[in-house]
């Protein structure tokens, strides 16, 4: 195999700038065999940066790369995927009118050349999905597919292509704490083979159990290297962020209020054809956060999209505040007072090719505030990004940067500025901090608190059990497209509501 | 900046290639490719007479290719420019008909806005079968020019016939002459130069302030770039998909109204054909835009140039005997540089980028205009694989 000193991959000296910021600064980075190596660091650090730069996505400014110990060119993912580097992308790169076998086959040689060799590819999905505990249907089309599942089939197609690195970047920011529990078996299990990975997470438990070597990058440097036996989940945000952050939300004591979101006998036909949402009932209440868990697939996409008017329901009833919207247009629940953070950031919640600027006043763009007698008020626009931006901390060189150019992260945070920006009634909230590093998660839960605390009633979909159980006050349980329990968030316990989420219910 | 500075060449670099190919033909066609050009020039603006004629044939390119920008932003293909100028002209002449004694000062207005409803309204049609029948809006498009034409020749040749081509037998199909209160007023005294120009002009301006300084444009744009973000953002997709078809329309719908008012006959006449009354102005539009990288500022020059091209063929025609449809040739030959240099450009910048790092994305796939984005102020429209699915 590898003599002792041997490297599985050595970054040397990397140095990218962009415009406006320099994203990489001499970054010396190394995976050995047979490890896992985490990259930490703040939104806009660097980390997804660096990770293009080994995949052949971007070409370094400075530095050079070392793989198995001999330099190495990468100037495609052709390249990198011939070199077996694999990489599960922090957002999804999966075409979605393909179906899952298609997308895993994508750019691979068939047997049957010119022709597709679907069934084989799909027979080896099968047993790939079965030996690790994956499971995708091959023959379904990536759009129908939750998040949870489509981050499934990335990690399948990275495994497909039998990666001797692998590079994850972000992998189980839609995970359950279930999946990541058995993707942290199939990783290790990978890992003992004696291949190499390099991991990404903004989850701090995450990092501490699966990582052998920690690598932290602030403003896009090296600030330092531990081992999680060095090391703490705080002293880690330390290093991470300069300061002392605050990991568990503290929310002070409230008395419930009246309804302000009323769901009634709610069913709804999924994308596939099957009900997702069966005669669901929930109340959201002034002052409240309602965390709604569960593994993805089992209907919160569906009923999230039916609050925010962008799926007919079949039957039953939603009120805001009393007044039935169940059919109004997206527009008017908005005025009604719905605030509204998609899962899918770059697809339903922030427009790629705008500017900073623009995404931030998408929603409120025609108010007065923003537009005089028909024409825009650039000055005003561009004040309140400002505002925005440093209020929140979007990492971008200015607010009349294309929003696709920011990291992962900093996306999030403009969205989360400008759903909060209005305040809000109800606030439907599917995974708000999702890959939001942990300074501002803490910031963001502290906007969340303040809301709840004016009274906005929120509905807090997602599947960081840890962020569902340090917000709500309480928490329904939706499995197959029932609530299959609400507890109390002061009662409720990791494991019980983990095993209500995957179905089993003691009676 | 670079990058820019490559936008900007690439389009330039088309047409110079074109004209090499039409020095070609002429050579071809036995004759001095020099003196064809310089024929051209001289009839495009060898004189103050030439250059308002050139200006009065941009006119209608300009307004065509400002409204396809406006549809193109929000990733909707307009392809019926003559049915719109068609619509604009009848709409915009049964007006003049019915009210011939309103004063100048009413009744040219009057009729300029109602040739812009005319446009709207047979934008708006192919707007809504797009944007809740889901019929592709490039065939509706097309097939309403073919029906326009029609009903043009239809209208033209029986019910709005003027009476003396009945009387006298000759059948002509064209109107009566219409209110001098209605002719669009000549600016320069001596030339062709009408009130049309500056209007177009204007136009092609509050096009591109709708688009970027407006909230209906910001709309219009958001569900250009990301259908699903400004649906869940609130904006109602398939109301602006209509707009985006509609309001393109109106501008080549006043394109018919200015065609009508500024014609020297003072009438709207057809000769039966396809283009008999637009000149091909609706599929000139779309050319001129294209190369004018489909913002409406661009177009203006863009469209200047193609009006140039038309007046000095026919200079070409008089002086060496070669067919004026030359420049029809050289029209076509531009298209197909510009939409390949498209693709040359995205190229070079490619390269540019990787060595400047200005920018840099995972591979995209560009939406299905991005390769006549050219020479553009704006960023081409992209389209990230990941919203791949339906627009509406
Ligand atoms: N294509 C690009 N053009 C311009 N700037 C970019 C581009 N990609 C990244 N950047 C900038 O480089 C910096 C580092 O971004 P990167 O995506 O590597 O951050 P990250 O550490 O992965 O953050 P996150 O945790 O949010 O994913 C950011 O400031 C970002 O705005
Ligand atoms: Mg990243």
């Amino acid at each position: 195999m590898s003599t002792e000193s041997q490297k599985l991959v050595e970054m040397r000296g990397i140095t990218k700038r962009y415009p406006g910021v320099v994203a990489n600064e001499d970054v010396t980075f190394d995976v050995e065999y047979g490890e896992v190596h985490t990259l930490l660091g703040e939104n806009g650090a660097g980390k997804s940066t660096l990770m293009k730069i080994l995949f052949g996505l971007t070409p370094a400014d400075e530095g050079e790369v070392l793989l198995r110990g001999e330099p190495i060119s990468i100037s495609s993912p052709a390249d990198a995927i011939d070199a077996r580097i694999g990489m599960v992308h922090q957002h999804f790169m999966l075409v979605q009118p393909l179906t899952v076998a298609e997308n895993v086959a994508l750019g691979l040689r068939s047997g049957r050349r010119p022709f597709t060799d679907l069934d084989v590819v799909s027979k080896r999905i099968h047993e790939l999905s079965e030996a690790h505990g994956l499971a995708v249907d091959p023959s379904t089309e990536v759009w129908r597919l939750s998040v949870g599942e489509r981050q499934r089939v990335e990690i399948l197609k990275a495994l497909y292509r039998d990666a001797e690195l692998l590079v994850l970047d972000e992998p189980t920011a839609v995970l359950t704490p279930q999946e990541v529990d058995d993707l942290f078996v199939i990783l290790r299990h990978m890992v003992d083979d004696g291949r190499g990975l390099i991991f990404i997470s903004h989850k701090l438990h995450e990092v501490m159990s699966l990582s052998d070597r920690i690598t932290v990058l602030r403003n896009g440097r090296v600030v330092g290297s531990t081992t999680p036996a060095e090391s703490t989940r705080e002293s880690l945000a330390e290093m991470m962020v300069g300061r002392e952050v605050l990991l568990t939300p503290r929310k002070p004591v409230l008395a419930a209020g009246r309804p302000r979101l009323s769901i009634r006998d709610l069913s709804i036909t999924g994308d596939r054809g099957a009900v997702s949402v069966d005669n669901l009932s929930v109340e959201v209440h002034a002052g409240e956060i309602l965390g709604v868990a569960g593994v993805s697939g089992n209907g919160q996409r569906e009923l999230a999209e039916a609050i925010a008017g962008l799926r007919p329901v079949d039957a039953g009833t939603i009120q805001i505040d009393g007044t039935d919207i169940t059919r109004a247009t997206t527009a008017s629940r908005r005025e009604a007072g719905l605030a509204y953070v998609p899962e899918e950031r770059m697809r339903d919640g922030a427009i790629g090719e705008f500017t900073v600027s623009e995404n931030l006043v998408l929603v409120n763009h025609g108010s007065s505030e923003f537009a005089k007698r028909g024409l825009f008020s650039h000055a005003a626009i561009r004040k309140h990004s400002e505002d925005k931006v440093n209020e929140y901390g979007v990492k971008t060189p200015t607010v009349d940067t294309p929003t696709s150019s920011l990291s992962g992260g900093n996306i999030q945070k403009v969205i989360m500025a400008r759903e909060l920006g209005v305040k809000p009634g109800i606030l439907l909230a599917c995974q708000p901090t999702r890959g939001v590093d942990i300074g501002s998660a803490e910031y963001i839960h502290r906007r969340l608190i303040e809301q709840r605390s004016e009274g906005a009633g929120t509905l807090l979909i997602s599947e960081d059990l840890d962020e569902v159980l340090g917000l709500a006050d309480r928490i329904a349980v939706m499995f197959e497209g029932r609530i299959v329990a609400i507890v109390d968030a002061a009662d409720a316990k990791r494991e019980a509501i983990g095993l209500m989420m995957a179905g089993v219910l003691d009676d | 900046m670079l990058k820019k500075l490559v936008g900007a060449s690439v389009p330039l670099l088309a047409a110079v290639t074109a004209f090499f190919f039409g020095a070609i033909m002429l050579v071809a066609l036995g004759a001095n490719p020099f003196e064809g050009f310089q024929a051209m020039l001289e009839g495009a603006f060898g004189s103050g007479e030439r250059i308002a004629t050139t200006a009065v044939r941009a006119t209608p390119l300009i307004l065509v290719g400002a409204g396809i920008s406006i549809a193109f932003r929000a990733r909707v293909i307009n392809i019926g420019g003559e049915s719109q100028i068609i619509a604009g002209a009848l709409l915009s002449t049964v007006l003049a008909l019915n009210a011939p004694d309103l004063p100048a000062i009413l009744l040219v207005p009057l009729v300029l806005a109602t040739g812009a409803v005319g446009g709207f309204l047979a934008g708006a049609v192919p707007g809504l079968l797009k944007a809740h029948a889901h019929v592709n809006e490039i065939l509706s498009t097309i097939m309403l020019n073919l029906i326009m034409v029609q009903f043009m020749n239809y209208l033209l040749g029986g019910p709005l016939i003027d009476p003396l081509q009945t009387s006298a037998g000759t059948f002509i199909p064209q109107t009566e002459r219409l209110s001098d209160n209605a002719a669009l007023p000549t600016l320069v005294s001596g030339t062709r130069l009408h009130l049309g120009v500056p209007v177009a002009v204007l136009a092609a301006v509050a096009a591109f302030v709708l688009l970027w300084k407006t909230p209906l444009g910001f709309r219009l744009r958001a569900v250009g770039h990301n259908a699903d973000a400004a649906k869940a953002a609130g904006i109602n997709v398939k109301r602006h998909i209509t707009y985006a078809l509609a309001i393109s329309g109106s501008f080549g719908g006043l394109a018919g109204s200015i065609l009508v008012f500024g014609s020297e006959g003072q009438r709207m006449v057809t000769d039966g054909s396809a283009a008999g009354f637009t000149g091909s102005a609706g599929f000139n539009g779309i050319v001129a835009a294209l190369f004018g990288g489909l913002h409406p500022l661009w177009t203006i020059p863009s469209a200047f140039l193609f009006g140039a091209l038309l007046t000095g063929a026919v200079q070409l025609q008089r002086v060496l005997q070669v067919p004026a449809s030359l420049a029809v040739t050289i029209n076509g030959i531009v298209v197909l540089f510009v939409i390949s240099s498209a693709k040359l450009r995205g190229y070079i910048e490619g390269r540019i980028a990787d060595r400047v790092t200005e920018s840099e994305e995972p591979p995209d796939d560009p939406g299905p205009l991005a390769d006549v984005a050219i020479g553009s102020l704006d960023d081409p429209i992209q389209n990230p694989i990941d919203s791949s699915d339906g627009v509406v």
